[in-house]
């Protein structure tokens, strides 16, 4: 399994309601259907990555994020997923709000793009980088919403989340103490698990 | 006769009667004395009769689904493109059931069938039914042909509602639901568009109040009406842009005299020979069939409660074109499957032939279909 979808697997609890957004083959949720008992469902907008999801038995909805998530009502997850995906969406902040209405608690992945190699990219050469976890030129990358590990927790902050767990990863998805020290310098993907704004928040 | 020898297809098939002799009490609390339903059959049912799968048919369609019924006929079944070895529905793998609906008029008991308590034909005094009241003598000649559980029930529009119903009323029988190009219930539009081609049906002199067999006529002109209007719905604009544009058949726009556009001749072709293959009584059943439709009924018009008691496994399919019965209608289907914690997966196929894509061959649509089911086909017991 990649390895970012085995972290996410243990942030998630036997039997919970999982809704997996932009679920690609449906690995994870694979995964955790037979592991954990897990009611889960992915979605969707890529035809083959939904051709492989029905075969393998995947709960997969045909959707675009792209068009929100007012289909799904209050409060109907546990456990909302989006991994490596909110850089490629229209209304990124506006889909953590929602994937926090319909879920009780959400994990976001992203990849960090103010990662060394990204910074070292663009100030020696002064051209959009191209990285391992970033593997796109800039006139085909579905990436349109790049951000780095301090624009995305402003975000969180200005909206009073609730963190629950963070942290970041090398680009081989290790957790490493210098990463840790230095995360929007040496990491290459963030983790974030994310609950709804408490009363303490405001 | 090369076709019938073509890998693809089912061959030579022969339609088969069941007949029930005791009464069957239909959802509108008339009995009905006995009944027959015809029906075919494609692929072998395995040692374990666990791969039948039922194919529930439309509005017009029958039990002839697959296969030729001799070697001249000009056309295969309705759902040839669908039905046979290697195709989505691989009778390779499973044993296809296929049957004309109660009421129907392939073979099966209705308005066409004599009443044995007058001895004229039934016409417009048959009983109507219901999508249940189908599911329920579908059930019965499960139960006839020794199919206790059906590795999945298949449909699209009508018949995928049917396959809905079969979820909701025999949770235990089915494995896997495919509901294709169908909706939870019709909406005031759709009921609209089925009420219109009643009415041109029932306004033809020769309609005869239903009684047109007595009268020795037939009300060709309103069932042909009723087509015309039916069609249209089933097209998209695109679809018939492509199709035929604004070509002309005859005349001459320049004099704009004896101008016929080819759209016009289609659907005159279409709905003539459709008013010579079809019975008036019966599309009248039909349609009202489909207006009745509404399983979230009984369960105080809560579709997700409806479907809580289902166990079955669902795919639930839809066209982009399609604007009888939309994606946003499949959408609340599976919806309702996702807030009653059902499995289900759910693609939009993008196609370019309105509601009629259901019966139309498609890569993505075929690909996903015959994934799904040879999914179902691998988990058999």
């Amino acid at each position: 399994m990649r390895p970012d979808l085995e972290i996410i697997a243990n942030l998630i609890n036997p039997g919970a309601r999982v809704l997996d957004l932009g679920c690609g083959s449906g690995e994870l949720l694979a995964h955790l259907a037979a592991g954990k008992g897990v009611n889960g469902y992915g979605i969707e907008k890529d035809a083959a990555e939904i051709g492989a999801c029905i075969r393998a038995g995947v709960n997969v909805l045909e959707h675009d994020l792209d068009d929100g998530l007012a289909r799904f009502p209050d409060s109907s997850f546990d456990m909302v997923v989006m991994t490596e995906t909110l850089q490629a969406v229209a209304s990124p902040a506006e889909l953590i709000d929602e994937m926090l209405r319909i879920g009780e608690e959400c994990v976001v992945t992203f990849p960090n793009f103010a990662h060394w190699r990204c910074r070292l990219q663009l100030a020696t050469r002064g051209r959009m980088p191209v990285v391992g976890h970033l593997p796109h030129q800039w006139f085909d990358t579905p990436n349109i919403h790049l951000c780095t590990f301090r624009d995305f927790e402003r975000l969180v902050v200005g909206k009073g989340l609730r963190v629950i767990e963070r942290f970041v990863v090398d680009g081989r998805y290790a957790l490493r103490a210098y990463v840790n020290r230095f995360p929007n310098l040496f990491g290459a993907t963030a983790f974030y698990r994310l609950g709804r704004a408490g009363p303490m928040a405001a | 006769m090369a076709r019938l020898k073509q890998a693809a297809s089912v061959g030579l098939v022969e339609p088969r009667v069941a007949r029930f002799d005791a009464p069957l009490a239909l959802q509108c609390r008339v009995e009905l004395p006995g009944f027959e339903l015809v029906f075919e059959t494609y692929g072998e049912l395995n040692a374990e009769r666990s791969n039948a799968v039922l194919v529930c048919h439309a509005l017009s369609g029958d039990h002839h689904a697959a296969g030729y019924h001799a070697p001249e006929d000009a056309k295969p079944g309705w759902w040839d493109a669908c039905i046979g070895p290697g195709k989505p529905i691989d009778t390779g793998k499973f044993h296809v059931l296929s049957l004309n609906n109660l009421g129907g008029c392939g073979g099966s008991t209705g308005p066409l069938a004599i009443n044995p308590n007058t001895g004229e034909p039934w016409g417009e005094s048959f009983p109507p039914v219901t999508v249940k009241d189908w599911v329920k003598t579908q059930a019965m000649l499960a139960d006839r042909l020794g199919i206790e559980r059906f590795a999945a029930v298949v449909g699209g529009s009508l018949g995928g509602m049917q396959a809905l119903q079969w979820a909701i009323d025999f949770p235990g029988r089915v494995a896997h639901a495919v509901v294709i190009a169908a909706a939870p219930k019709l909406s005031a539009q759709n009921i609209a568009f089925n009420e219109i081609a009643r009415q041109a049906i029932q306004s033809d002199p020769d309609f005869q109040h239903g009684r047109y067999f007595q009268a020795d006529t037939r009300p060709r002109k309103g069932l042909m009406l009723a087509r015309m209007i039916g069609h249209v719905t089933y097209l998209s604009d695109d679809g018939m842009g492509a199709k035929f544009g604004r070509e002309l058949k005859s005349g001459d726009l320049e004099s704009a005299r004896d101008v016929q556009f080819q759209v016009e001749s289609y659907l005159h072709y279409q709905g003539t020979a459709f008013s010579e293959r079809f019975d008036a009584n019966t599309y009248l059943l039909m349609t009202r069939a489909l207006d009745y439709f509404d399983p979230a009924l009984e369960f105080d018009g809560d579709l997700v409660r409806a479907l809580a008691g289902t166990k079955a496994r669902y795919l639930v399919l839809s066209f982009t074109s399609d604007w009888r019965f939309s994606p946003e209608r499949s959408n609340e289907i599976v919806d309702a499957l996702v807030a009653a914690r059902k499995d289900v997966a759910s693609a939009v196929i993008d196609a370019p032939n309105g509601h009629d894509s259901f019966l139309l061959p498609n890569e993505r649509y075929f690909d996903v279909l015959g994934g799904y089911l040879a999914a179902a086909a691998a988990g058999l017991p």
